[in-house]
């Protein structure tokens, strides 16, 4: 990967950016909390997507599915056998791990189109499971009747939304330092090489699939503790969690950011949230507009998505510089 | 005194794809250190030879043993494994990739550290360090830092040999090396291909008889799935049925 270098204090900064707006957003917007924690629950989210369809090249429209079963999970959890915000989430991350494996495996013999389909099968039948099954799941009325106790039995779930800002924050982070691990190390160089050439990686030996189905139970398990938070958050999963549309929304965020570079999905998601908050409050049919407008200029005009905005203006530039030249 | 193991052992190699038949009991044995170079008209089953060596297709009958051991049923990546390597015969390499990392992360499969997510520093830089070494091997230790797809094309087969040598092969199958190399940039390729370390046994698939007469110590020729002949480069040349097939009546 042959990227522009930054100075390390530069970088420094940029590294510390998302988190200090974490935090300064606690102080500075402690009405809109429950804002926060939704966008950085999305954060994480396209953070999973990021994983297998940015990185290893995964065709996939099927990760709400693992959004779905993990918010599901968590609150099937906290209501039937323990009301434990992180016994709960750590239940919720091993099931969507468990079925991210078992589905990864049988399905990523297969790319491409038929990739695509057979995620988007998967996440069709849950998605009607959930629904038809309502002593279960509550149907389309969702499930409900979630009580948490205090994490660490100290801090309240409440309506002001506090702590379940905080724990977003740190899941988050906690995903983030790993994610960003994981792309950084052989394991992650070889799956940028399968995306980028599969013949290549088995010529040099490399077991593919097992490969596709390791970090495909890792983006599941990610993408389980994301939709966990939003079940704990809201105490509440609807069933719109696992919609077509969930992965549909996390596909544009992330697309929207730009893939493979991790802070895409942070902004992303954020930017979604925040257009599709701003410009409801304009008009609720116009946001959608503006999402779709905004993601065919990102996709037409910045091939590394929104976080390409900076170098893509320095080229401008340069090109501008380089014309004035000419003209002289 | 015990004759040395075959590095490369083929025997009986059939396949058919219904009625056309592309491998027909090829018997082929390559020692350690051979320089053999396998050559035939377009559709003489060069490629399917080496797809049914490599475990991209399964033959219907025969057998292949890599030093001793058997190899069909192996899928692709285990046969890499156990040192039998190929080369492409199109630039098939990580575009987006330095041509170091390009080695490196071939480095990092053979030693098993390609599994590696949390632990990886030290590792990482010797794959790295040992991938410098094999590109200053090519002579292209200057291009280390640059993306492939920026490299000239014949830097880019000498790249793909260095992957192919870091994995260390007992046998390495060359496809086609020198296909669409600029004549200027050719001569590179001949010195790394007589510079190759000579323990390896190595089958050259080549169409360009410079290059096999220069390389080959042995040809072995494949027409319509059966092999014609196999002799020393001059008894090829000379043989009337080759020429006949493949050099032309009136060429060499």
């Amino acid at each position: 990967m042959t990227r522009g270098r930054v100075s390390p204090g530069l970088a420094a900064i940029g590294h510390a950016l998302p988190w200090a707006i974490v935090i300064v957003y606690f102080y500075a917007a402690p009405d809109y909390l429950s804002f926060g924690t939704q966008v950085m629950i999305w954060i994480l989210f396209a953070m999973s997507l990021d994983l297998v369809l940015g990185y290893a090249g995964i065709l996939t429209l099927g990760h709400a599915g693992f959004f779905g079963l993990g918010a599901y999970a968590a609150g099937l959890f906290a209501i039937h056998v323990s009301s434990d915000p992180i016994l709960g989430h750590v239940a919720a991350v091993g099931i969507t791990a468990l079925f991210g494996a078992v589905s990864g495996a049988m399905i990523l013999h297969t790319s491409g189109v038929t990739l695509l389909m057979l995620t988007l099968a998967i996440v069709s039948v849950m998605s009607e499971y959930a629904n038809q099954a309502r002593g279960l799941t509550g149907g389309d009325d969702g499930l409900q009747g979630i009580k948490l106790d205090p994490i660490f039995g100290i801090f309240q779930f409440s309506i002001f939304g506090k702590t379940a800002y905080v724990y977003a924050a740190v899941v988050l982070f906690g995903w983030f330092l790993l994610a960003w691990r994981i792309v950084h190390s052989p394991f992650g160089r070889s799956l940028d090489g399968i995306r980028q050439n599969p013949r290549r990686m088995r010529a040099i030996g490399t077991p593919v699939w097992w490969r596709l189905v390791a970090i495909y139970t890792i983006s599941a398990a990610m993408a389980g503790s994301a939709g966990a938070l939003s079940a704990h958050a809201a105490r509440f999963v609807g069933l719109s969690v696992l919609s077509l549309l969930s992965s549909g929304i996390v596909t544009v965020a992330l697309i929207l950011g730009g893939t493979r570079r991790i802070y895409g999905a942070f902004l992303g998601a954020t930017i979604y949230f925040v257009v599709q908050d701003y410009s409801a409050k304009i008009s609720p049919f116009f946001w959608e507009f503006v999402v779709g407008g905004m993601l065919i200029a990102t996709v037409l005009l910045l091939n590394g998505g929104l976080l390409d905005l900076g170098p893509a203006a320095l080229r401008l530039r340069d090109r501008w510089r380089g014309a004035a030249k000419d003209g002289e | 005194m015990t004759a040395p193991p075959l590095a490369l052992s083929v025997r009986g190699l059939s396949k058919n794809f219904g009625a056309l038949v592309v491998a027909q009991a090829i018997d082929l044995d390559l020692m350690p250190g051979a320089r053999v170079a396998l050559i035939g008209p377009n559709g003489a089953g060069k490629t399917t030879f080496v797809n049914l060596l490599t475990g991209f297709l399964e033959p219907d009958s025969g057998t292949i043993a890599l030093a001793g051991e058997h190899l069909v049923g192996l899928r692709p990546e285990q046969r890499v494994k156990r040192g039998l390597v190929r080369t492409h015969q199109i630039s098939t390499l990580l575009f987006d990739n330095t041509a170091r990392d390009n080695v490196a992360i071939a480095v990092a499969e053979r030693e098993g550290f390609a599994w590696r997510m949390l632990r990886f520093g030290k590792e990482w830089c010797a794959c790295r360090d040992e991938a410098q070494q094999r590109l200053e091997e090519m002579e292209i230790g200057g291009a280390a830092d640059r993306s492939v797809a920026q490299l000239p094309y014949g830097e880019q087969r000498l790249v793909e040999i260095a992957i192919a040598l870091s994995l260390r092969p007992g046998v390495l199958l060359l496809d086609e090396p020198a296909a669409g190399v600029p004549a200027h940039e050719t001569e590179l390729i001949h010195q790394v291909l007589g510079r190759l370390p000579a323990d390896i046994a190595i089958l050259i698939i080549e169409h360009d008889m410079d290059v096999v007469f220069r390389f080959a110590h042995e040809i072995v020729v494949l027409v319509q799935g059966r092999i014609l002949m196999r002799g020393p480069p001059a008894a090829a040349s000379a043989d009337p049925g080759v020429r006949a097939v493949y050099l032309g009546n009136t060429a060499v």
